[in-house]
């Protein structure tokens, strides 16, 4: 009979292992319940930087191992987001709304209420009205299936349409480019119903939480994040690791050859494709509320291509490399765009970090591009693993 | 002679291809071809260069359309010029390509397994756990085709012969009815080819093998009925000697 499949691929109890390590470790430091050794702004980079993992395992699960170059996935992280953050938006600014007409002589009618809450929201972009897609902003479980729903159907047209048309390789990075261009093109105006450039804001408030400190909730949503991130990899191992997995690598390799052998190659490519896009949407819900605001730049095409960028560094075609990569430039970024880095002083002129990141991460592609093109998690391999797929 | 078979085998024929024709950039590749297999019958293919052989197959297999023609195939007439690959696949037509192709970054067993004739669909194989009878199966086809010893290396790591058998022992793990084989002795050794006639041969007593190539003295070892090309129509079918006999054979292969 067949092994179970955890036995077949230590690494992934290992990585669920360090997770654990590391959730219990944060929370230990923490503010919230712990020591107070580790500031509440830091557990929320930590918990971003956990969905900023999930987001490359989603990435490399359509580019590592099914060989299509997505440069566009933070659309689907970005629209999780959005769709999220509408109920947070719409029901604290309620609660506000209701707590401040309390004290007025008349209880107010629900068609004020709605009135205030459209004034609240939407006087930034010059209105009051609310827009048909806040329909169901009030309820949590419709926008919950929303942050699925959304991305996913959208996943699933695009994915249909160029799949469907055959278009591979570079062709549909530049498609995918597009689509997520559009997408912030059109999130960035003010009557889209998404509040144009200014976003979704205040979206660290949860709804009903209002007495619980930031310190306690940054541990909520670190918990949830890793959970999150949990559930993924084990997911995605489960997934690669069958003969579905070896399919979709069959795909990557040489996708003329698989339709030979009679496997639909449009079909495991949407089926993988809109996997994927569900695990970013997944990521991006819990990404934002952490952030506190989501704008229409999130899901600008560099966002993405900065996620491709990762997952090579990371080592793409192996789970954990996706979030090694992840986690390692994206706490490097923010710790250099943070300010924290010191700046050096030539004399004649003076490398600050901020603007020189973007240099030395581009170098450290190059790099890892020509010397270690399986990335820093094909270097784990060589030390741990002889037979290498 | 020729008639004889034509007449023992569109009683049961397992592919018919009539008047089919395909140009490129006004280069007639196929011009006019007709073409019938029975189910259980091993035929070679042989002509020059740019004679159509593998534009044949390739609009057998569904990966060129021809502009005119029909391509029907088993008991139920199926129209293949309205498939797409991966349906004529899974209707019943495995083709082995010129040069090696397996998935070299994945095992023999995988490689095979992948092969299995199984259900394709991905929420199937998903769900898909590989079972004891799958392995027996693997087993006995990496036996078959001589890779019993292989069956956990990296299938990048055969020798090319390994590789052309790990490719037929693909093509009969997918069980299909017709078997389409691009020049399966290129690069062997003699040993190596012997091997890969027997296999062949076997292969085309439950089904119908078509054998396209170039070396004669492998084609003779087939010991069966030949179709010669010459610029995208049949030229001569019968036995090897007959049609090598015949003087306009000759004069394609001797040129004029």
């Amino acid at each position: 009979m067949e092994r179970s499949f955890l036995i077949r691929q230590p690494s992934v109890l290992v990585f669920l292992g360090l997770l654990a390590l590391f959730t219990i470790g944060a929370t230990v430091l923490s503010d919230g319940y712990g020591l107070g050794l580790m500031s509440t702004s830091f557990v929320k980079i930590l918990g971003k930087t956990l969905c900023l993992c999930l987001v490359a395992i989603a990435m490399d699960l359509v580019w590592g191992y099914c060989g299509i170059l997505s440069l566009g996935h933070f659309a689907f992280f970005g629209l999780g987001g959005y769709m999220i953050g509408m109920w947070l938006m719409w029901a604290r600014t309620k609660d506000i709304v209701i707590a401040s007409m309390a004290t007025a002589e008349l209880p107010a009618t629900a068609g004020e209420i709605r009135e205030a809450i459209g004034t609240q929201i939407f006087g930034v972009v010059g209105g009051s009205r609310i827009p048909a897609i806040w329909a169901f902003a009030d309820s949590l479980a419709i926008q919950l299936i929303l942050v699925l729903l959304v991305p996913g159907l959208l996943a699933l047209v695009f994915g249909w349409l160029a799949f469907r048309s055959r278009v591979t390789g570079v062709y549909l990075s530049i498609l995918t480019q597009a689509m997520t261009l559009a997408l912030s093109l059109y999130l960035f105006q003010n009557d889209s119903g998404l509040r144009g450039n200014n976003g979704l804001s205040g979206l660290q408030n949860i709804p009903g939480l209002t007495d619980l400190s930031q310190s306690v909730i940054s541990i909520w949503f670190l918990w949830a994040s890793a959970l999150a991130l949990a559930l993924g990899y084990l997911g995605t191992a489960w997934v690669v690791s069958g003969k579905f997995g070896h399919v979709i690598r069959a795909i990557r390799d040489d996708e003329a050859r698989i339709r030979f052998l009679g496997y639909s190659v449009e079909a495991y490519k949407l089926v993988v494709f809109v996997l994927s896009a569900l695990i970013a949407a997944v990521a991006g819900a819990l990404y934002y509320p952490q952030a506190g605001i989501i704008n229409p730049a999130e899901v600008a095409p560099i966002a993405s291509i900065y996620l491709a960028v990762w997952v090579a560094i990371g080592g793409r075609g192996r789970i954990y490399g996706a979030v090694i990569g992840a986690a390692l430039v994206s706490l490097l970024s923010s710790w250099f765009t943070g300010g924290q880095a010191p700046d050096i002083p030539l004399g004649f002129y003076t490398v600050r970090w901020v603007d020189w990141w973007q240099v030395l991460l581009g170098l450290g592609f190059v790099l890892v591009t020509l010397y270690a093109p399986r990335g820093i998690g094909g270097m784990f391999d060589r030390l741990f693993r002889k037979d290498v797929s | 002679m020729t008639g004889m078979i034509h007449d023992a085998s569109s009683m049961n024929a397992l592919l018919e291809v009539t008047s089919v024709s395909v140009s490129f950039d006004g280069f007639r590749a196929i011009n006019n071809l007709s073409f019938q297999i029975g189910g259980h019958e091993l035929r070679a293919i042989i002509g020059p260069n740019g004679a159509g052989k593998t534009t044949f197959m390739d609009i057998v297999t569904g990966k060129t359309r021809p502009d005119s023609g029909r391509v029907r195939f088993g008991e139920q007439s199926l129209d293949l010029l309205k498939l797409r690959e991966s349906d004529i696949a899974r209707a019943g037509i495995g083709r082995k390509f010129q040069r090696p192709t397996v998935f070299e970054a994945q095992s023999v067993f995988d490689n095979l397994l992948m092969a299995l004739k199984k259900d394709r669909s991905p929420f199937a194989v998903l769900r898909h756990r590989t079972g004891a009878e799958d392995r027996t199966r693997i087993e006995e086809i990496a036996a078959e085709v001589g890779l019993a010893e292989q069956l956990h290396r990296r299938s990048g790591e055969l020798s090319h012969g390994q590789k052309q058998w790990l490719e037929i022992g693909m093509l009969l793990a997918q069980d299909p009815k017709l078997l389409l084989v691009d020049e399966p002795a290129a690069g062997m050794t003699l040993g190596e080819r012997e091997h890969t006639t027997d296999l062949l041969k076997a292969a085309a007593r439950t089904r119908a093998v078509i054998v396209v190539e170039h070396d004669m003295e492998f084609v003779r070892r087939l010991d069966c009925q030949v179709t010669v090309l010459h610029e995208g129509s049949v030229l001569a079918e019968g036995s090897l000697d007959h049609v090598t006999a015949n003087p306009d054979v000759i004069d394609v292969y001797l040129g004029r």
